[in-house]
């Protein structure tokens, strides 16, 4: 039997709250993260992603704290990614109860980072979050799309698939690929992008950005990703976990 | 028995593991729980549980340093239960080879942990297993679905064989019981062998399904 397709809803954190809003019908509290993950996990969530946007050190240990609660009440893996530096945060959010942890700039800016959190931990903890989109103006990369940071607004000219290829070589466990073009336009994943990043990495490939209707994530899992992730079509209840599952199953995908 | 009149359970803590999950969950089904690599309380309690995530080489040299080799070898020596998670398994076999390094484990069973070879590796997300017949482990939740999160396994048990149905000893002889799960590779998903019981996949981290296994294996403490 094949591994299930995992549906993942994704959280951004600041100082321990959930920012972007989430609007779920009788909630105590829509801004506590572990409500809700407890909330996706009754739904059917085969996973759970914090982002942490804590912008200050006082606000990074408030959503370890969360971390610490959420996995003493939620009994899917939880993926932390948002301003990982340093084996030791990595560290810090195992101890915290993380399961697995996202790291994204540091590793572009020192991509030994990878090889050193993977020696240390296993390459299973580290999932290589790529923020990328198509080549704008006179930039060219081989595949035609780019590593962007700052929230997609800075180019870096480092080719999107080659960076992903080497991340896992370097010993990433999983690659989360956003597409910047596709988030949060409800438009559809970047199938082509999920296409040429999947010819080219052996490690499990999550799909992130743009996602709309049922039908956007089968088309994903169809391109090829083993995992659905998404944000904001969860929170504002435009769909459910099972509503995607249910697409995912009628169109003969394997889920749990 | 703890003088809360539950299960006691130590969980092994000795640097490799997702700990806070597993005791958690545990104490969710029922146990009473202690996170502790204290020989003496890991040898008493009514049930040690060995997490382990990572390396092989480097969680068999994590559990040499804290001598929790020497109490799994006396708990299963006087027939008290020991559940091994994740590489907390892998390193119950003979042997683990990672990248050709081959290093050795605790030996309860034969055979040698390796690589799966399948197109996407490591083996990440929810997966069926075949349960073993009349296992109790997986009573109830046969055909769930478990989290795996690993890129080595044990690929065969030559233990499954060892003994011709025609032997005089293959009445009294107590096989291991075998759970497999496929990933490009068959392997071994999990073994009940005993006093000593392991899943390569994270019963802990596997929802409802896996609270039911766990406290299946809680419920054989009592």
């Amino acid at each position: 039997m094949p591994v299930a397709v995992r549906v993942i809803p994704c959280l951004d954190v600041d100082a321990g709250r959930v920012v972007k809003g989430v609007n779920f019908e009788n909630l105590r509290d829509a801004g506590d993260p572990v409500e809700l993950a407890a909330r996706y996990d009754a739904q059917g969530a085969d996973e759970v992603t914090f982002l942490d946007v804590s912008a200050s050190s006082s606000g990074r240990e408030t959503t370890y704290e969360v971390v610490r609660r959420t996995a003493d009440q939620v009994f899917v893996p939880l993926t932390v990614g948002g301003g990982v530096r340093t084996v030791d945060d990595v560290d810090t959010l195992l101890r915290a109860g993380a399961d697995k942890v996202g790291v994204n700039t540091a590793a572009i800016a020192r991509p030994e980072l990878i090889a050193e959190i993977a020696g240390r931990f296993g390459n299973q903890v580290l999932v290589l979050s790529v923020d990328a989109r198509r080549v704008q103006g006179d930039v060219s990369t081989p595949s035609g799309f780019e590593v962007t940071t700052h929230g997609g607004r800075r180019g870096t000219g480092i080719d999107a698939v080659e960076w992903a290829a080497r991340a896992a070589e370097l010993g990433a466990g999983e690659v989360l690929l956003n597409s910047m073009d596709a988030d949060g336009t409800y438009e559809g994943f970047d199938l082509e992008m999920l296409r040429a990043v999947r010819a080219a990495v052996g490690v499990p490939l999550i799909a992130s950005g743009g996602a709309s209707t049922p039908q956007d994530f089968v088309a994903a899992a169809r391109a090829g990703a083993d995992a659905l992730l998404a944000a904001s079509v969860f929170h504002f209840g435009r769909l459910t976990v099972a509503d995607v599952k249910d697409a995912l199953r009628e169109a003969g995908v394997e889920v749990r | 028995m703890s003088e809360s009149g539950r299960p006691s359970v130590v969980v092994l803590d000795y640097g490799f593991g997702n700990v806070r999950s597993a005791v958690r969950a545990l104490e969710r089904v029922g146990a009473d729980v202690e996170l502790t690599h204290d020989r003496r309380r890991a040898q008493e309690a009514d049930g040690l549980v060995v997490p382990g995530v990572g390396a092989f080489a480097a969680c068999m040299a994590g559990l040499r340093a804290v001598r929790g080799d020497e109490v799994v070898g006396r708990r299963l020596a006087g027939g008290r239960p020991v559940l091994g998670i994740c590489v907390g398994m892998q390193i119950l076999f003979e042997a683990g080879d990672e990248h050709g390094v081959v290093t050795e484990g605790m030996g309860e069973w034969p055979g040698t942990v390796r690589r799966l070879d399948a197109p996407v590796v490591p083996h990440m997300g929810w997966a069926t297993v075949e349960a073993a017949e009349g296992s109790r482990l997986f009573a109830g939740v046969e055909r769930e679905r478990f989290y795996f999160v690993h890129s080595y396994a044990a690929q065969e048990f030559p233990l499954e064989a060892d003994i011709p149905e025609d032997s005089p000893f293959a009445r009294t002889t107590i096989r291991p019981l075998v759970t497999w799960a496929t990933h490009g590779d068959r392997f071994v998903a999990a073994v009940e062998n005993g006093p000593l019981s392991a899943t390569q996949f994270h019963p802990e981290k596997s929802g409802d399904a896996g609270a039911h296994l766990l406290e299946n294996w809680v419920a054989t403490l009592r």
